[in-house]
This record gives structure tokens, sequence and C-alpha cells, in this order.
């Protein structure tokens, strides 16, 4: 068998078990379009070694398409910084440091300051996990925003410590399991509530902050673009989902995503100087159940027979119905503008001004 | 032109003079003073440099670690729960070979709190793979710091020049400061092989497998084995350039003829020096060791010092508990396969700022005779305030 032939039956039996139409004849070969063809910017080229289906790679690589060239990287110790530079190789493209696990946004503050001091223009970003931002890094952002450094900070946020093998961060969501809040008789998971903590960057009264979901690439890239625009530091947390951590299956990636936003847990806002300037709306609220029903870290809310998992169930609804009202994240039906997710819609339903 | 300065004034003016592009530190006794003066320098404009002022002693040194990787002369000043604050950093740093210059106010490590010198500090970051320097008098804290400058960029390796805390960072003497232009030409322009450039992309500080971690280390020894030289020829460069030394790796003054000889770091030398002339003719005199670089260690220079001599007094100002003396460990572990070596006597003293008077000088020369003297002591321990059981 030629190794296209394998590949076209490989594709038909990936779209079979994911219940999709079977590829009509001569349909992978449509050619692309003018613009798709263009080449992009792959600051993050392939060939890392990111587990199938990591939601965090796509993230950075979407991050580094609209990010550009002219930049460099403080990236925090974690999954990102493991699979893309085993020595001697590595698969970023831009000036990339790694240094500690808690120190990627004063190790971005110093490289900002010598690029001021060179008279560059150089965007530096930093990148961490939800374990090196959340947590322990959590200090080191917050004197990065307070002494203003220009500097794009993306969490890439896939809710545990995944890179020491899913152990639960302040990220985590309330009653999902970890290694370390693990479900058992007496316990339902975590115990706490996922940190909030873009209201906590917003606080900082920067420039712009906003969150962002890899199943939205559109916005997601908007978002960065518009942040390297501006001159000071802003903030980025994408939702990445992790398949090995969550539990869902390595091709379910974007419709776990997808379903985080739309279920309202992961409300898409955007902030700027510390006010709410614009959010994704959501056309049809989905119930959290149809979240939480496909991964594996929230199984045991799925048994009917527990009251304690009907609590659970019913609280992380709460959450999700508190995000939808207080971000209004309701869409009003059908909107000529509405663009069913692949930009933000300002909430009063003009489309996003920015490109 | 000589010039009545405080220690700390001095260091921040021999810092200007070096031209940092960025400085970043957070304030700690007795470091203070260095980091105030330095800022006052800015807010005038006679320094030009993006001065951070930073969270955390912790992103004090993350701060400088990107701006020298990202290409710029960076500096950062710390002293004691700083030192340790910073320790995962300051390995880092060293690990990753990025030249920086960093000043230590020694001071003693909590608990019980202290904010008075001993050398607590930096030994603790001994092993992390940092060229430690002690500078013994204010002149040559300066001297060593505008040379730690030369060195790191030569070498490669990050620089820590050690000045004791208040007895030197907060004692005004006269200090002879080179003109800016003399520094200018001694002082090259910052570079950094592995800088972060846009241009010509390199990913550093990337993981290492078991099957090159061991290389990684080997050449960092090597390199901190090849920076003696390099401590060894800058100074002696400095001295042609303004007609002082340091005492590049080890200097040896005192008595050349003498069978007992003293080994000190930083200050204490001179309170020793002092001390063997204003002794009575009774106490006899001694050889004099000067420790200035304490990483790389000058074993071979150490051996030659120490030929002829029956005794020596290892001086320690810290001590690794249930062990005894750091330097006077690794002085006995030099000496060791040397025929007619030395006998070692190590005495840890002036912990957490206890004066060390001059009479100290005659108070070791005497241990000499003393039969029952240990092989180490904290010699300025009083037992008397102690409970019986813990005598």
């Amino acid at each position: 068998m030629s190794a296209e032939s394998e590949r076209a039956e490989r594709l038909t039996e990936l779209r079979q078990k994911f219940g999709r139409k079977p590829l009509a004849p001569g349909e992978e070969t449509i050619p692309h379009s003018p613009r798709e063809a263009q080449p992009k910017f792959r600051g993050l080229d392939s060939g890392h070694r990111a587990c199938q289906g990591c939601g965090e790679a796509l993230a950075a690589r979407l991050v580094m398409e609209s990010a550009g060239p002219d930049v460099m990287i403080a990236n925090a110790t974690g999954c990102l910084e493991v699979f893309t530079t085993p020595w001697p190789q590595s698969a970023w493209r831009v000036p990339w440091v790694h240094s500690l696990f808690e120190n990627a946004a004063a190790v971005a503050s110093g490289m900002e300051a010598a690029m001021k001091a060179q008279g560059k223009n150089t965007k530096v970003l930093a990148f961490g996990g939800d374990g090196g931002t959340y947590d322990i890094g959590f200090q080191a952002l917050s004197g990065m925003l307070e002494r203003y450094h220009n500097v794009l900070y993306v969490c890439y946020d896939n809710e545990a410590y995944m890179n020491t093998g899913i152990q639960r961060s302040s990220s985590t969501p309330h009653s999902a399991t970890t290694t370390t809040s693990p479900a058992g008789k007496e316990r339902m998971g975590k115990r706490h509530l996922k940190k909030d903590l873009l209201s906590i960057i917003a606080a900082h009264h920067i420039p712009y902050a906003a969150s962002a979901s890899v199943a939205f690439p559109a916005d997601l890239q908007r978002k960065v673009r518009y942040a390297m625009g501006i001159d000071g530091p802003t903030f980025l947390v994408i939702h990445s989902p992790c398949p090995l951590g969550w539990k869902h299956a390595s091709a379910l990636t974007i419709q776990v995503a997808r379903r985080a936003v739309e279920c309202g847990l992961f409300p898409l806002v955007e902030i700027e100087r510390g006010a709410l300037t614009n959010v994704m709306p959501i056309r049809d609220v989905r119930p959290v159940t149809d979240y939480l029903s496909i991964q594996g870290r929230f199984s045991h809310l799925m048994d009917t027979e527990d009251t304690r998992a009907e609590e659970e169930r019913a609280h992380l609804q709460a959450l999700a119905d508190y995000n939808i009202q207080v971000f209004s994240l309701q869409g009003d039906g059908e909107d000529p503008v509405d663009t069913g997710g692949s930009a933000a819609v300002g909430r009063s339903g003009h489309a996003a001004r920015r490109a | 032109m000589l010039k009545a300065l405080e220690g700390s004034q001095a260091i921040a003016r021999a810092v200007a003079l070096c031209r940092p592009d960025v400085v970043a530190a957070y304030p700690i006794t007795p470091q203070t003073h260095i980091v105030e003066n330095l800022s006052r320098l800015v807010a005038d404009g006679e320094m030009h440099t993006e001065f951070v002022s930073v969270e955390s002693e912790f992103s004090a040194a993350s701060v400088v670690l990107g701006a020298a990787a990202a290409g710029s002369r960076a500096y950062t000043a710390t002293a004691s729960q700083g030192v340790l604050l910073m320790a995962e950093v300051l390995f880092n740093i060293a690990g990753m070979r990025i030249p920086l210059v960093m000043t230590v106010a020694n001071r003693a490590v909590s608990a019980p709190l202290s904010i008075w010198n001993d050398h607590s500090d930096s030994m603790a970051v001994r092993d992390s793979g940092w060229i430690q320097l002690h500078a013994a008098d204010n002149q040559e804290a300066v001297d060593t710091t505008i040379q730690a400058f030369r060195i790191a960029q030569e070498t490669e390796l990050p620089v820590m020049v050690c000045m004791d805390g208040f007895i030197l960072t907060h004692t005004l003497e006269p200090i002879e400061l080179p003109a800016q232009s003399a520094v200018d030409g001694w002082l090259p322009p910052y570079q950094f092989s592995r800088k972060l450039d846009p241009g010509d992309p390199k990913s550093l500080g990337t993981l290492v497998a078991p099957d090159f971690f061991a290389e990684v280390r080997h050449s960092h020894h090597a390199a901190m084995i090849k920076a003696l030289d390099v401590i060894e020829e800058i100074d002696r460069e400095w001295h042609a350039f303004t007609g002082r030394r340091c005492g590049g790796l080890l200097e040896v003054t005192g008595d050349p003829d003498a069978k007992i000889g003293i080994l000190a770091m930083g200050s204490t030398f001179g309170t020793i020096e002092t001390g063997m002339e204003h002794a009575g003719p009774d106490t006899g005199s001694a050889r004099l060791l000067k420790l200035r670089a304490y990483r790389p260690f000058p074993a071979e220079a150490l051996r030659k010092a120490a030929e002829g001599l029956d005794h020596l007094i290892v001086i320690d100002r810290a001590i690794s508990p249930g062990m005894g003396g750091i330097v006077g460990t690794e002085v006995a572990a030099v000496l060791a396969d040397v025929p007619g070596a030395p006998r070692i006597h190590n005495h840890a003293l002036g912990l957490g700022g206890r004066d060390i008077p001059e009479t100290i000088y005659a108070d070791l020369m005497a241990t000499i005779s003393d039969p029952d003297a240990p092989a180490f002591s904290v010699f300025d321990a009083d037992p008397e305030k102690l409970d019986p059981e813990d005598r």
C-alpha cells in the first residue's frame, strides 16, 4: 500500500471514529486559496514532542504565528519548555530562554529592560502554564505588571500541573480530579474554586488582559495581535485542553475547549485598564454536563445514583450561570454580525472593532 | 584623587563607571546603601541605566539574568536572606554561564535573626558555580568590582564580589576612583556569545538529558579552573593600569620566614595584619595569607604559600554545623597530599557580627603551643553564656 493511500485510509478511519462524514473523492486535494497558501511565520515549528492533541502546543503555535519573528521569549518550566527543547534540538525559530519555573515574568522584565537600554523594539513575550502563572510565578508576574514592562505574558491554562503528571493547581476547576485531588469516598475531586486570575490581573489596571481558547483560533490570534500593538504590560490566558490530564480522546481537544466556552465555564472576555470592554457571546448556551461528560476528570460527577455528584454538577452549573450573567455572555439569537465564535463580538452586538 | 567615601557609595560609583545597561535590586541590610546610591546616580542623570526596582531578590536575580542574556551589561547586589532567596536563580545563572556581576554585602543568615556580618550567605551558595572574590578593604572592593565586569565577560561566568557587611559597606575610607575615561578604555563594551537575538535565534536553558548533563558540569568546572589565570591576569593588568592590585588569587604578606601562618578572607585580614603590628614581642610573627579568590579555589597558590610552614591557622567567618570550618576543611584537603604540610588549626570567628579585636592575633598565636587546643572551634564563643548542657 502506498503511503498516500495508507494516509487516506487512516483519515477515513478517524473521521468515522469521531462521527464525521467520509471525504468525498478528491476532497482532500482541493487546492488552498491563495491566502491559505501564503506561508505563515512559524515561530514554533513542527517536530517537537508534545502529546497528540496537546492544546498548549496548538495555542503556542497560534500565538507565535500572530506575534511574528521580531520577538524574544522567556518560558517558564513546564510541558511547553520540555517538549520543545530537548537539547540539542529546539522547535523555536525565535530567541528563547528558559530559566526557572517561577521567574518567567521577571526574566522577561530583564529582557525588556535590556531592549529599552539598547533602543530596540523587539517585543518580549513570557510564556507559562497555569502552575507557573496562577501559583508559583504569581508574585513575579504581579511585579512585572506593576512595573509596567512592555511584555505580553501568555498563560497556557490546562488547569493542573501536567508536566509532573497531573497535580491540582489553583487553576484546577472545582471538583475536577487530579492525582493530588482524587475523588474517593470522602472527596469529590478538588475542593476549592478555580482562582479568578483574570480579575486579579485586571486589578493591576494594565492596558489589556484577555482570555482566549484554542477552539477559537481567529479570536485568539486577534487578541495576540492587539496585545502586540500595545506598549505596556498585556496578559492573555488561553484555555488549552490536555487530553492526558483531562482524560479525553486526543481528537476531541477542540470540541472540549469549545464546550467550555459554550457552557459559560470559560468565558472569553477582554479587559482594558480594569474595565470589561468585550466578550464573546454564546449563541446557544449548553448545560455544563455537555462539557463535563466528555472528560474523564469529571467522570465521578456523572454517577446518577450519587447525590454528591448531583450537588457538584449543580454547583458547576451555578458557576457557569454566574459567568453568563456577570459578563452578559448570552447572545440574542440570530445576529447579523455574530460570527459564531470566529471572532469576538462586542457586548452591544457590534462586531469587534479591531482587526 | 582620593575621596572619603562610604563603602557602599564607593561601590555604587564603581558600578556606575562600568556603565551597566540594567540594574535590578531589592533592599536588604547591609546592602541597602549600594542600591540607594545607585538610584540616586540614576535620578541625578549621572548614570544611564534601566533601574528595575523589583519585588524580591528572586526577581532581582531573574531580571539581571534576562537582561544579560538579551545582550546588556547587568548588575545586582544583595546580602544574607536575599542571597538565599536568590539561590535557585544563582545556580541557574551559573549553569547557563551568563556573565553577571553581583555584590554580596556579607551578612549572617537567620535564625536567629542577625543583620550583622559573617560569611554564611555567600558560603551557602558556594557550589552554585559563581566566581567568588573577597575584598579585604573598600579600595579592593572598588577595584575588584571593576575587575569583575572584565572577568565575567572574559570567562562567561558570573562573579560575586563579597565585601563584609557594615565593616566595609558602612565604613568611610579614602578611596581612589578611576576616571570614567580610564574605565571606558579598560573595560570593553559588554558582549555575550549566546545572546538572544531575533536575527540569530538561539534557545537558552534547554532540557538536558543524562547523556549530556555530565559534560555540562565538566566544562563548567574546567571553565572555573581556567578562570584562575584570568583573575590573576586581570589583577596584574589593573596593577599596570592603576598602580594598585588586590592580591590576585591569594596574597602573602607578613613574615616570610615564619613557621606559623594565618589565612583569612575579607576584612578580617586587615585586623590580623594590624594585630600583628601591634602585638608584643613575645607573641611572634606570622606569615599572613589573604585568600581573595574563594571560587575558583587557588589550590596551587595555596600549596606554594604554605611551603615551609609548621602551623596554619585558618579563620572561618561561617560554620558548617556538624563539620566545622568551611575554608579550613578545604585548606586541609588541598594540603593533605603535600609532604611536610603544616598542621591546620581551624577557628570560626566573628559569627553574626561578633567584634574581632586586634588582640585576636595574640589569642590565635597562643593556641599553637596549647596541646589541648581543638582542631576546630568557634573561637570567640563564651561557654559561660550557655546552659551547662550546651557548652
